[in-house]
């Protein structure tokens, strides 16, 4: 059986009623602060998303080869399974790391 | 029990799972139908979403592509994961906050503009259809192999089964039927892999495997021994890759933001109740997908050793059972040039263009094909790149129920991506084209028939187009991400990191970037296919992966435009101030 009947239809969004808790200013110093703060995580992270897949798994392969991790020449390695683990880390890293920022700022959901 | 038995039970009650699922969790209302309700746990969403991305493409295609192109699979590999972080970081928990239904929603609203949302529209239709057509090919051919029914018979049923779930459940629905599919297509291929694996290495874990030596007492590594007896057959060493570095880094990219923009991928982060449950049900699907991911070039890399080991200098009157097969099936051919009888592998082309059967057997008892010789090359066998995941399990005598699970895995991957595809065609034509821009008086219960009608008319499409595809399988889905990260993924990005990108700009924006990477890819895969080489691309870069140009042109024209214009109105200001930040987002999913 279905449990949810309601009839109504879904309002169109327009931004007012999700704004947090001071709605009527545009943006406030706390969101700025935490807004930056997130920026900054961002460019960190992006950046070894790239250094580890289009850096070392592509530009700078030739040069990773001559090394190697088994039977896995390095640079080759980073291009069919380092980047994805790494890709992993990084969101679950992200994901840890903006739930302490949005407490510090209560901005939690 | 023989396999085709076997094969026939593992299919019927896969298929009766999800028929199951669809009758228990079929939708009820539109937010249901669109969103599944907005509550499915991050986990759970994460495992949809892994199944409802990895598509007949990354079932059956990928490996096969790895296998015969060494290196240069990697752009699939890191392409198609390296989205989710840009999915995670930079949209997922911002579109989520948003609390809509489906992209051209998020863009309509957040441009205040109905031709934005029209314009959405249109870019999401043309990336789901093109993506789709790969799907049902991909279905087709795997019915016609396990189930030995005409090609066009298996879409067809593929079709009927996708009808059932996608119309009747709607998100619900398919959320449920995902989860299912995933954990059926993922035992299904790492099984195999896993015996695969331990029969070339003696290592069961296929991201060892294929670091570790081959077990023939060469003492030589896997990528090594592969690295030999291409050079040797004349090939380029398969850790090398044919590629220039300037096309890998485009196609890598390209794929990278498609995903990052492909709708139904977002609209999966729509179901989850809260913003940071988005970004963690993105690594969830990450992690779920890099299973399959990590497995996939030791699936390739063990396939390709095994072919050459079992088919180079052999009889083919002594040729293993899956050669002729897959033969009957059209998927191999053996043109003996030098009528020996024994068939020999070499690089190049056995003969021009895709095999065409005559009715005749040659003196080794093989199947004669009238194409033309290619003269050009002593190889003398032809093998269409996608058998490599399917027939694996026969290249290494594995028992029958191995074999009917990969049947069942493979239709797993590619009915939940059609799904999944599907439903963004009819939410989109439901919701916003009628509901939000033609007839906003339509009453909810006339907007759950309509979205209904459309998922029906979208199969029907898709249908349409599988039976008469217009590619390969994987290289139609290749196109799809070429066009997402031209079009929606600048207009998106700039909605949520940029708060004085107006409606003109990102109208502009995505308008010329749709518009020029299709023409480039029309132009060399449809005017003249023969143009279709490097000397010929711009800055050498291949309609794979002109979508990164496509996407800077994209953002280049948007800010362009918006400069020359007034900037966005102060309510969307607004709007840009709440998506930032996550709390609230519990009262949307109950607005």
């Amino acid at each position: 059986m279905m449990t949810d009947n309601d009839p109504s239809v879904p309002e169109p969004n327009d931004g007012t009623n999700v704004g947090g808790p001071e709605p009527d200013t545009e943006t406030n110093s706390n969101e700025k602060a935490y807004w930056s703060e997130n920026i900054r995580l961002l460019c960190s992270l992006m950046a070894i998303w790239f250094v580890v897949s289009f850096g070392a798994g592509i530009l700078f392969r030739d040069f990773l080869d001559q090394f190697s991790l088994g039977g896995y020449p390095l640079g080759f390695w980073f291009a069919q399974q380092g980047s994805i683990y790494v890709f992993v880390l990084l969101i679950f890293y992200y994901t840890w790391k903006m739930k302490k920022i949005e407490r510090k700022y209560d901005l939690d959901d | 029990m023989d396999t085709q038995t076997l094969i026939y039970i593992f299919v019927g009650l896969s298929f009766s799972l999800y028929i199951g699922i669809a009758i228990w969790s079929r939708a009820g209302s539109t937010k249901e139908f669109y969103v599944a309700g907005g509550g499915v746990n991050p986990v759970v969403n994460g495992m949809a979403t892994a199944a409802d991305w990895m598509s007949a493409a990354s079932f059956i295609s990928m490996a096969g592509i790895i296998a015969f192109s060494g290196y240069d699979g990697s752009v699939y590999l890191m392409g198609w994961t390296g989205g989710y972080v840009m999915l995670a970081l930079l949209l997922a928990p911002y579109l989520r906050k948003f609390g809509q239904f489906t992209v051209p929603d998020f863009i309509g609203t957040r441009y205040y503009s109905k031709t934005a949302r029209v314009v959405a529209v249109i870019c999401l239709i043309f990336i789901s259809f093109t993506y789709i057509a790969g799907q049902m090919r991909g279905v087709g051919i795997v019915f016609s192999r396990f189930l030995d029914v005409p090609i066009t018979m298996g879409v067809i049923i593929g079709m009927g089964i996708v009808f059932f779930y996608a119309v009747l459940g709607g998100m619900k629905g398919i959320t449920y039927t995902q989860v299912a599919q995933y954990c059926v297509l993922i035992f299904a291929y790492m099984v195999p892999a896993f015996f695969i694996s331990f029969l070339v290495t003696g290592n069961p874990i296929p991201q060892l495997g294929l670091g570790s030596t081959v077990n023939d007492g060469s003492g030589l590594y896997v990528l090594q021994k592969l690295d030999l007896v291409l050079q040797d057959m004349g090939f380029g060493a398969y850790t090398d890759g044919s590629k220039s570095m300037i096309d890998v880094f485009c196609i890598t990219a390209a794929l990278m933001v498609g995903t990052a923009g492909l709708p139904h991928v977002i609209v999966r982060f729509f179901t989850v109740p809260k913003a940071s449950d988005a970004r963690k049900s993105a690594g969830w699907a990450l992690i779920f997908i890099a299973l399959l991911y990590t497995t996939a070039p030791a699936v390739g890399a063990f396939a390709r050793i095994n072919f050459i080991e079992t088919v180079d200098q052999t009889e083919y009157a002594k040729a293993p059972a899956w050669f002729k097969n897959w033969e009957n099936n059209d998927l191999i051919a053996f043109y003996d040039k030098n009528d020996d009888g024994v068939m020999q592998l070499s690089s190049g082309d056995a003969f021009k263009g895709s095999p065409s059967y005559a009715d005749t057997t040659g003196t080794a008892g093989q199947r004669m094909v009238t194409n033309p010789p290619n003269e050009d090359s002593t190889n003398e066998v032809y093998v269409d790149r996608d058998i490599m995941v399917l027939a694996n399990p026969e290249i290494a005598n594995l028992p029958g129920w191995v074999i009917a699970l990969v049947a069942a895995g493979g239709l797993a991957a590619a009915l939940s991506t059609a799904a999944g595809l599907l439903l963004v065609i009819s939410s989109s034509i439901s919701h916003d084209l009628l509901k939000s821009t033609f007839r906003p008086q339509i009453t909810e219960k006339g907007e759950l028939l309509a979205a209904r009608i459309a998922a029906t008319a979208a199969i029907v499409v898709a249908g349409y187009l599988g039976i008469y595809p217009p590619g390969w399988v994987a290289q139609v889905v290749a196109f799809a991400f070429g066009l997402a990260a031209a079009s929606l993924f600048p207009a998106i990005f700039m909605g949520i990191f940029s708060k004085s990108m107006n409606k003109e700009g990102a109208i502009a924006g995505m308008v010329s970037g749709l518009v020029f990477t299709f023409s480039y890819i029309a132009y060399f895969k449809l005017v003249a296919p023969d143009a279709n080489v490097a000397a010929n691309w711009l800055f050498g870069i291949s309609p794979e992966g002109i979508g990164v140009v496509g996407m800077i042109i994209n953002f280049a024209i948007a800010i362009a435009v918006s400069k020359m214009t007034d900037s966005p109105p102060v309510e969307v200001r607004k709007l840009i101030d709440s998506i930032r930040v996550p709390r609230g987002a519990g009262d949307a999913a109950t607005h």
